[in-house]
């Protein structure tokens, strides 16, 4: 049987991150199939139909689908399971919120946040905020699955041409309302898939001076993080979390400022490709995990930081 | 309105966990445990809706072995009325949680069902959206503010784009975030006094729940291990490594 993949959009445009969840789900089963529930969604559906991954693309639209509500995703989902032997979906926000629903009405144990995909119905997760691996069978005949988006590769978006079929919406669940929804707008990367992030943590000692680490932010090209103690402190908003219970980023290179390493941080971004730690603690956690360690007052530090930034002549975007 | 509170004890966050060495998972003995945080702030929000005179009654529940009851305790302490131990040996998946959770909520008959939006130890994010669905009740899962209305409630959720606010008819689910509020510590004669309040044991065995376990955990092992960087002594240097070894800016 085939591979269901629920979508994740905002009813113009799929996230970036359906793609790696595409990648996860074709390295269960190659058949691959997708499904699309919003409001006014036809652009998204053409858009999924045509990832080669792909194999057809099931469209359900309706009013009340249009905020991506739980409830109202779940009966569409559980009905479409009949004919799949896995559903599957981001870890995100989107699909912890909306995934364990499904899997109860289907009286399946769900297996979260995948890093891998060993065989068919064997997974590597994360426990622990990261600090230990297991390895996962699951022995329910449908299997709910949800992958976490910076462990896979994003699939090919282009060259595909899946069929489009329309399926029927189910009734609108009327115990809950969407009111709305509060996006914050950035001109610069999304701190989930940006190539350079800059965190800041409660060694900025206030919000203002976060000006420190935007400027090189921008110089660089990068999104700017945060730890959860810069967060409470009210430095800066919760969006720009990373960690266990804030984001998961994956760049290039992570740059941590101020910030002492509690393991929820680590867990956010220890996979991160090359690692610098800026803190005037030698002996902060946060060193055992950077490539470049530089022991030093961050309010010197980051200017002289801009300055030598300045003196190159080229910086990769 | 009624709130039941469902608390898990979990290692403590503070403590560094060591892998088995036979791989069949974490060292528990002799580590500290504690109540998975974010079970915390779904107390703590309960104790708060009950101190502004919008609920009459404070149920903490818990599913686990026999020290499971600590959390309880400690719930009671905080200001919750009375509690629920719901035994059994093992350890158990989020979906039977829910089932045995589900249980709890028919002979209890809560308005409101509050627990933390994930534990900490397995990271699963599953019990409250699996006991809502078995309910068939609303959800409010990730929670930074919570506003009670007669027989609503409007909620805040944290989600990856910014904040999202529902209105959820009540009976509902809430699942809580850290964000949600502080916790209070347990004052010293309400711990004493919290030694006086009833717990209630059942046997999960006699709700008549299936909880076996339909994953398997084959292995669980240490994460691959960074390899130790160096220190750098001044921005100069780091910035010219950056550019020149590591290539990255």
């Amino acid at each position: 049987m085939a591979v269901l993949l629920i979508a994740e959009h905002n009813n113009k445009e799929l996230r970036p991150f359906t793609l790696n969840a595409v990648t996860a789900a074709s390295q269960i089963d190659s058949d691959v199939h997708a499904v699309i529930i919003g409001q006014n969604s036809a652009d998204v559906a053409k858009q999924l139909s045509e990832l080669p991954v792909v194999k057809k693309v099931l469209s359900v639209e309706g009013a009340h689908y249009e905020n991506f509500t739980a409830e109202n995703f779940t009966p569409v989902i559980v009905k479409l399971a009949e004919n799949y032997s896995h559903i599957v979906c981001s870890a995100n926000t989107f699909g912890k919120n909306l995934m364990p629903r499904i899997a109860a009405h289907l009286d399946t144990s769900q297996v979260s946040d995948i890093i891998k995909v060993i065989s068919p119905d064997t997974f590597l997760r994360p426990i622990y905020a990261g600090n230990a691996f297991a390895t996962i069978k699951s022995n329910d005949a449908k299997k709910c699955v949800t992958i976490r988006p910076t462990s896979f590769d994003p699939c090919q978006s282009t060259g595909g041409s899946a069929p489009i079929e329309k399926v029927d919406a189910s009734e609108e669940f009327s115990n809950t309302k969407f009111i709305k929804r509060e996006e914050i707008k950035s001109d610069r990367p999304e701190l989930g898939t940006a190539r350079i992030v800059v965190s800041g943590g409660r060694g900025m000692q206030s919000g203002d001076n976060f000006k420190l680490i935007t400027e090189i932010a921008d110089k660089l090209g990068a999104a700017i993080g945060a730890s959860r103690a810069a967060v409470d402190a009210g430095y800066i908003s919760n969006d720009h979390q990373v960690g266990q219970t804030g984001k998961v980023v994956v760049p290039d290179l992570y740059i941590a400022v101020g910030i002492s390493g509690a393991i929820q941080h680590l867990a956010g971004m220890k996979e991160s490709k090359v690692i610098v730690a800026i803190n005037k603690d030698g002996e902060a956690p946060i060193f055992s995990v950077a490539d470049y360690g530089l022991e030093a007052d961050l309010f010197e530090a980051l200017p002289q930081f801009m300055e030598e930034l300045n003196k190159l002549n080229t910086i990769q975007k | 309105m009624k709130i039941l509170v469902a608390v898990k004890r979990v290692i403590d966050y503070n403590v560094q966990i060591r892998v088995k060495e036979n791989g069949t998972g974490v060292v528990t003995d002799n580590v500290k445990m504690s109540t998975n945080p974010p079970d915390d702030n779904a107390i703590e929000e309960a104790v708060k809706i009950k101190e502004a005179g919008k609920a009459a009654e404070v149920v903490a529940v818990t599913v686990g072995e026999e020290k499971a009851q600590e959390t309880v305790r400690k719930a009671l302490a905080v200001g919750a009325d009375r509690g629920i131990h719901v035994k059994v040996d093992g350890i158990l998946e989020p979906l039977a949680v829910s089932k045995i959770l589900q249980k709890i909520v028919d002979k209890e008959k809560p308005d409101l069902v509050f627990m933390g939006k994930q534990a900490i130890d397995d990271d699963c994010n599953q019990t409250g959206q699996m006991l809502s669905a078995l309910l068939n009740w609303p959800q409010a899962t990730f929670a930074s503010k919570i506003d009670v209305k007669d027989n609503k409630l409007e909620v805040t959720r944290e989600i990856d784009e910014g904040l999202e606010t529902i209105e959820i008819n009540v009976p509902a689910i809430v699942t809580c975030d850290l964000r949600l509020n502080e916790p209070r510590y347990a004052s010293l004669p309400n711990i004493m006094k919290a030694k006086k309040k009833p717990i209630e044991e059942i046997a999960a065995s006699d709700l008549g729940v299936d909880v076996s376990p339909r994953l398997e955990q084959l292995k669980v092992e240490e994460p691959p291990k960074r390899k130790a960087g160096i220190k750098v002594a001044n921005v100069a240097e780091l910035v010219q490594k950056l550019k020149n070894e590591a290539k990255v800016i």
